[in-house]
Parts: C-alpha cells; sequence; structure tokens
C-alpha cells in the first residue's frame, strides 16, 4: 500500500471528525473517500496533506511514517476545493510557484511550466489571471500547479463542486484520464457518488467519522456492507413493514432498503409478465419524472411507496394507472448488518428472469 | 447602477424624492461642519498678508513643532505597522484560549479619551509609577540618562497609542475574507512562512494596510489630548497641535493669525492624506470586486 492510515482519530472540541480510521491505497491507483457533509472526509485528506495533525495512529506513504513531517515535506500535490489559485499571479506563475521556491533555475521552471501547460492544453493562457479564466480552466490550472513540483500523491478536495453541471461530466472524465496517464497515486474527496462512482478505481465510503466500507466501485454499488451504504448508495427507498410484499419476511428485521432497479411495473397484459403476474402486488401510479434516457416511477403498493425506473421505448403510462408491481430483491436491514433477500415466490433465477423480461427474445425492450 | 432607466426604478428605501433629500442634506453638512471651517482658517492665515504668513510659519517654536509632529508620526506609523501586521496575522491565522480578549483589547484607544491616556502614562513612567524603577535601572545600566515624561519619548509613546489600532482595524477583515486555502497551497508547495507572507499574504492585504498606514499618519498628526498631558515644554516638545493650542491661547491678534497660519500646515498635510486615502480606496475597491 502506498498510502496508508492506521487507527487514526482526530477531535476538534468535542466532535470526533475521525475514529478509528483505517485504509490503503494502492500505488497509482485513484480512490474517492465519498461520505455525506459532516462525515469527516475532508479532515482525513487535510490530514494526510499535514495541514491538519492526527491525535492518534499513523499515516504512512510509501512506507515512512510522516505524522511528525511538515506539509510540505510530504510530497503531496494539493486541489483546493476552490483551487485556491493564487489571485495576483497568473497562470505561468502560479504553476511556477511550487519551482520556484524549490530553487529551479529559470530554465528548468520555465520547460516544466511549458511541459504541463501542454498537458492540460491551456498554452496561450498563461498571461491570464485567475478571475479571467472559466471554472473548468481554473480546476486545469489547479491541477498543473499541484502536479508541478512531481509530488508522489495528489489530494483534491472536492475537485467538481465548483464547476457548473453541464461540463461537471466532461471534466469527470477529463480528470480520470489525466491522472491515469500521469499515473500519480490520487484520492479526492466527494458527496456525490456518481462522481465516485464513474471516476475511481476505489472507494472509501465514510460517515460520522468512520470508515463505513471500502472496495470497488462495483463492490460498493452491488454489495453494500451496511446499512449506511445501502441506505446511501443508489437511490435507495426505505420500506418499513416490507413483510407485507409478497415472496419477503420482514420477521426480524428493521427495515427495507428497495432501489429502483429491484422494482418492476408492468401491466395486466404483458405477455413476458404471465408466468409472475399471481406474484405481483397491485399498485397506482402516483408519479412519473422524465429523466431524459428513463422515466422515474412512483408507484403506491398498498401504502407503501416504492420507486421503479422504465424506459422510454415500453408502452405509454399515465399518473393513475393500476400497474403489477414485482419487487426482485431488496436489502433486509437489521441494526447495522444487511442482507440481499430475494423474492421467495420468484426461485433462485430471479435475476436472469428479470434480462428476459426486460428484454424478449429479440433483444428489444418490451412493453 | 448609474444609468438613467434603473434609477427610474429604484426599490425600497429607493427612491428619486428620497436621494435628492439626502444629496441635498449631506452636502449642506458637509459644506457647513467640515469644508467651510478649513477653508476659514485657510483665509484667516493670509489676513495679515503673505510675509506675515511666512515668518509665522517659520519661528523657530513652529519648525521644532513640526519637527517633532513628523518625528512622532513617523515612529508610530513603523511600529503601528509592524504591531498591527503582527496583530492582525495573529488575530486571523491562529486560535487560541484568550484570543476575543486580546482582539477587545486592541480597541481600546478607540474607547479611552487620549488625555485619560496621557495621564496615565505620567503615572506609569512619573516617579511613583510602576515602570520608573525599570526606566532608572535601564538608565543605570547604559548610563543614559533617557526621560519619558515630559520629554519627547512620553510624546512619542502617547502618539503610538492614540493610533494602535488602525493599521490592524484594517487588515484584520481583509485577511478574514482572503482565506487560508492559498495561504495552505503555498506551504504545501513547499513555501516557508516569510515567503508565504510575502508572496501571497501581503499582495492581499497592502491596499488595506496603505489604507490603515494613512489613517495612522493622519491621526497622528493631529493628536492633541494625549501628547498635551505629556508634553510641557514651549519649542522642545511641542507638537504643531500644540503650538497652534500656545499660539491662539496668547491671545494677541497676532498670535492668534499666527495660529491660523501654523494651522494650514497641517490642513495642507490633511489634504494630502485625503487625496491619498481617496486613491487607496479606490484601488481596495477594484481589487476587492474581482
Amino acid at each position: 500500500m502506498f498510502v496508508e492510515l492506521q487507527d487514526i482519530n482526530k477531535s476538534f472540541g468535542n466532535v470526533k471528525a475521525s475514529q478509528g480510521v483505517s485504509f490503503g491505497i494502492e500505488k497509482g491507483k485513484l480512490s474517492a473517500l465519498l461520505g455525506p457533509s459532516g462525515s469527516g472526509k475532508t479532515t482525513v485528506l487535510r490530514m494526510i496533506a499535514g495541514l491538519e495533525t492526527a491525535d492518534e495512529g499513523e499515516i504512512r506513504i510509501d512506507g515512512k511514517r510522516v505524522n511528525e513531517l511538515e506539509p510540505r515535506e510530504r510530497g503531496i500535490g494539493f486541489v483546493f476545493q476552490n483551487y485556491a489559485l493564487f489571485r495576483y499571479m497568473n497562470v505561468y506563475e502560479n504553476i511556477a510557484f511550487g519551482l520556484k521556491v524549490q530553487k529551479m533555475s529559470r530554465e528548468e521552471v520555465k520547460n516544466r511550466v511549458e511541459e504541463l501547460l501542454s498537458l492540460v492544453e491551456l498554452k496561450g493562457l498563461e498571461k491570464r489571471f485567475p478571475n479571467e479564466l472559466s471554472g473548468g480552466q481554473r480546476q486545469r490550472v489547479a491541477f498543473a500547479r499541484a502536479l508541478a513540483p512531481e509530488p508522489s500523491v495528489l489530494l483534491l478536495d472536492e475537485p467538481f463542486a465548483a464547476i457548473d453541471a453541464k461540463v461537471r461530466g466532461e471534466l469527470r472524465r477529463w480528470l480520470r484520464d489525466m491522472i491515469h496517464r500521469v499515473g500519480i497515486t490520487s484520492i479526492f474527496v466527494t458527496h456525490d457518488q456518481d462522481e465516485a462512482v464513474e471516476v475511481a478505481d476505489g472507494i472509501i465510503v465514510m460517515d460520522k467519522g468512520r470508515i463505513e466500507q471500502t472496495g470497488t466501485p462495483g463492490e460498493i454499488y452491488r454489495t453494500p456492507k451496511t446499512a449506511f451504504v445501502a441506505g446511501f448508495i443508489g437511490e435507495p427507498v426505505i420500506i418499513k413493514d416490507f413483510g407485507r410484499l409478497k415472496g419477503f419476511s420482514a420477521e426480524g428485521y428493521d427495515h427495507a432498503v428497495i432501489r429502483p432497479e429491484f422494482v418492476e411495473a408492468f401491466k395486466s397484459d404483458n405477455a413476458h409478465f404471465k408466468k409472475i403476474l399471481p406474484f405481483a402486488e397491485k399498485g397506482v401510479i402516483k408519479d412519473i419524472v422524465f429523466r431524459g434516457n428513463t422515466y422515474a416511477v412512483k408507484l403506491d403498493v398498498g401504502g407503501m411507496e416504492l420507486v421503479c425506473h422504465r424506459s422510454l421505448e415500453r408502452r405509454p403510462i399515465e399518473i393513475g394507472e393500476q400497474m403489477n408491481v414485482i419487487v426482485y430483491r431488496l436489502f433486509a436491514v437489521k441494526g447495522n448488518d444487511i442482507e440481499l433477500m430475494k423474492n421467495g415466490n420468484l426461485g433462485d433465477d430471479s435475476s436472469d428472469q428479470l434480462e428476459k423480461y426486460l428484454y424478449g427474445d429479440s433483444g428489444y425492450f418490451v412493453g | 447602477m448609474t444609468d438613467r432607466k434603473d434609477n427610474a426604478k429604484l426599490k425600497g428605501i429607493r427612491h428619486r424624492s428620497i436621494e435628492r433629500v439626502l444629496i441635498i442634506i449631506s452636502t449642506i453638512f458637509a459644506a457647513v461642519m467640515l469644508v467651510l471651517p478649513l477653508g476659514y482658517v485657510i483665509v484667516q492665515s493670509f489676513s495679515k498678508g503673505a510675509a506675515f504668513y511666512l515668518s509665522a510659519i517659520t519661528t523657530e517654536n513652529v519648525i521644532s513643532a513640526l519637527q517633532l509632529s513628523l518625528f512622532a508620526a513617523g515612529i508610530a506609523l513603523l511600529v503601528n505597522t509592524f504591531f498591527g501586521i503582527m496583530a492582525g496575522i495573529l488575530l486571523t491565522r491562529y486560535s487560541f484560549r484568550g484570543k476575543q480578549v486580546l482582539g477587545a483589547l486592541i480597541d481600546i484607544p478607540f474607547s479611552v479619551s487620549p488625555v485619560i491616556a496621557g495621564l496615565s502614562y505620567i503615572m506609569l513612567f512619573g516617579r511613583t509609577g510602576w515602570l520608573s524603577p525599570v526606566v532608572d535601572d535601564l538608565n543605570s545600566l547604559t548610563g543614559l540618562g533617557v526621560k519619558i515624561v515630559f520629554a519627547l519619548p512620553g510624546v512619542v509613546l502617547a502618539t503610538i497609542f492614540v493610533t494602535f489600532p488602525f493599521i490592524s482595524r484594517e487588515i484584520i477583515p481583509v485577511l478574514n475574507a482572503a482565506g487560508t486555502d492559498e495561504e495552505e497551497a503555498a506551504g504545501l508547495m513547499g513555501a516557508g512562512a516569510f515567503t508565504v507572507f510575502r508572496r501571497i499574504t501581503l499582495p492581499h492585504m497592502k491596499w488595506a494596510l496603505l489604507y490603515g498606514m494613512i489613517l495612522c499618519t493622519a491621526r497622528a498628526l493631529g493628536e492633541f489630548g494625549a501628547v498635551n498631558a505629556l508634553s510641557r515644554t514651549r519649542g522642545e516638545t511641542f507638537t504643531l497641535p500644540l503650538e497652534v493650542d500656545a499660539l491662539y491661547l496668547s491671545g494677541s491678534a497676532d498670535s492668534i493669525v499666527a495660529a491660523f497660519a501654523v494651522s494650514s500646515i497641517l490642513v495642507l498635510m490633511a489634504m494630502l492624506l485625503l487625496v491619498l486615502k481617496t486613491f487607496t480606496e479606490y484601488h481596495m475597491n477594484k481589487t476587492g470586486r474581482s
């Protein structure tokens, strides 16, 4: 593990910002620290950088304990949430700053800055000041500036928070590709799960100063390990008395987390669902939200509010229409533990069935 | 906001008629209370002709007072710039027990009457004062015979006291608004504390600092009460305001006109500082907006 945290504790007065935080990140990997605001993720990032001091525990970079090292001795590049570009310096001076304080020769500084400018595709903007740049350009300058002194670890605090939603997606891909191309071990903090899932090689989920789960985006999404992760990732709907749903028993569980992709709603005359019609509930469409590529359909099933996604290719539906609703599976929560529970009526191959029902034999969506 | 269309649609407290009334009242107030008296000083100072004016402002006492005023203001400016920056950085970049109290202490000169400040220095450094043994010890140690009260050091101390808060009060809000991100970023890239101060912090606060320095100088030149308490010898420890007072109180028709003539020097310096201050304010607003 290139970056390693072991049993880190940190308090601000009575607030416990980190409690027993331990994780490791492999060299060259891009990891996301994901959690709601106030979960302590930024504190962890600042402790790695040395901008905060851990009360207890050890932080290692490349096998070496760095707790006692000054921030500038740790070999860390840091991209701040609002980029913290030096507003009284132009783009060139911003990127050159870290090189000049290292007493590099003028010629070396010039070469390195030019190399970075072409890497982040900002050639020609050297003379601009930060307030003359767009959000995306500022991010690139911050990125180039952080990389200039050739740090061994790059830390990014909410790197997309200050970017317009429109260009955020493009910048995510840009940053991911750029970090992989440079090959630098990186950790970024985010509260946005889409961002974490799309950009990171690995995700560390935090809540209330503790690590909830670590894993690849796929693992975190498909197999949440704690009640918090199940209720945080995806588009979770919490259902209290899920035992009322056919095929499930709620005995011994607190509640269930049901994601839209676990739910199917179909019309009674749909031939593809004929076999499972007896296991379906009756549900009324309460609301239909157009999402561009799908509809999010809100259903009232005997007082329980479920959500499912519906392809635009399928037959039109309308609010108030009665549908047959089937829940394929759900996360049953007991205390902090969760369990994936399948619909008992559908048998073990319910997932295969789902695909068959959705696509039909020809591979196209069916009504 | 300056174009006509916007003005026509002023809302809330912003009405056309209110605007006019406010402009009229403010202009009359400024003219009667501020401009007229100063204009009167200038006019009066020349009432006995240019030759009299020149001789009135070149007496030994006046030259000495001018020198002392500039000297005291200069020292106060240096000392308060140094301590003002120190206090500003301490109060915005560090958190420690008693920070609020320290912040409030800095404002003492704003709330305490200068005369009381002067008197308290007399008590403190006078023959029975708490600090007089310290001064005596230092004098016997160094072989110098430095006197504080009723001497030049007292005048300088009093001037420093009354101008103490100006610089820190100007830079503290600017430092707070600038935040610490850029300083942290520079530090992470390997810059030492002094480099961070010189390259990041100082550019942030330079206009506010200059503004505070101008206010500090203006206040130092104009100070009367505190210096008056600590100063007795005309021609030696008198600053310009004290000299004006002495001339005026001596009561002859000539000396009163001379008092106006000497006052005009202070007015002139104030005007100069006002121009500088306006220039600085303009820059402060410009950088504040970007």
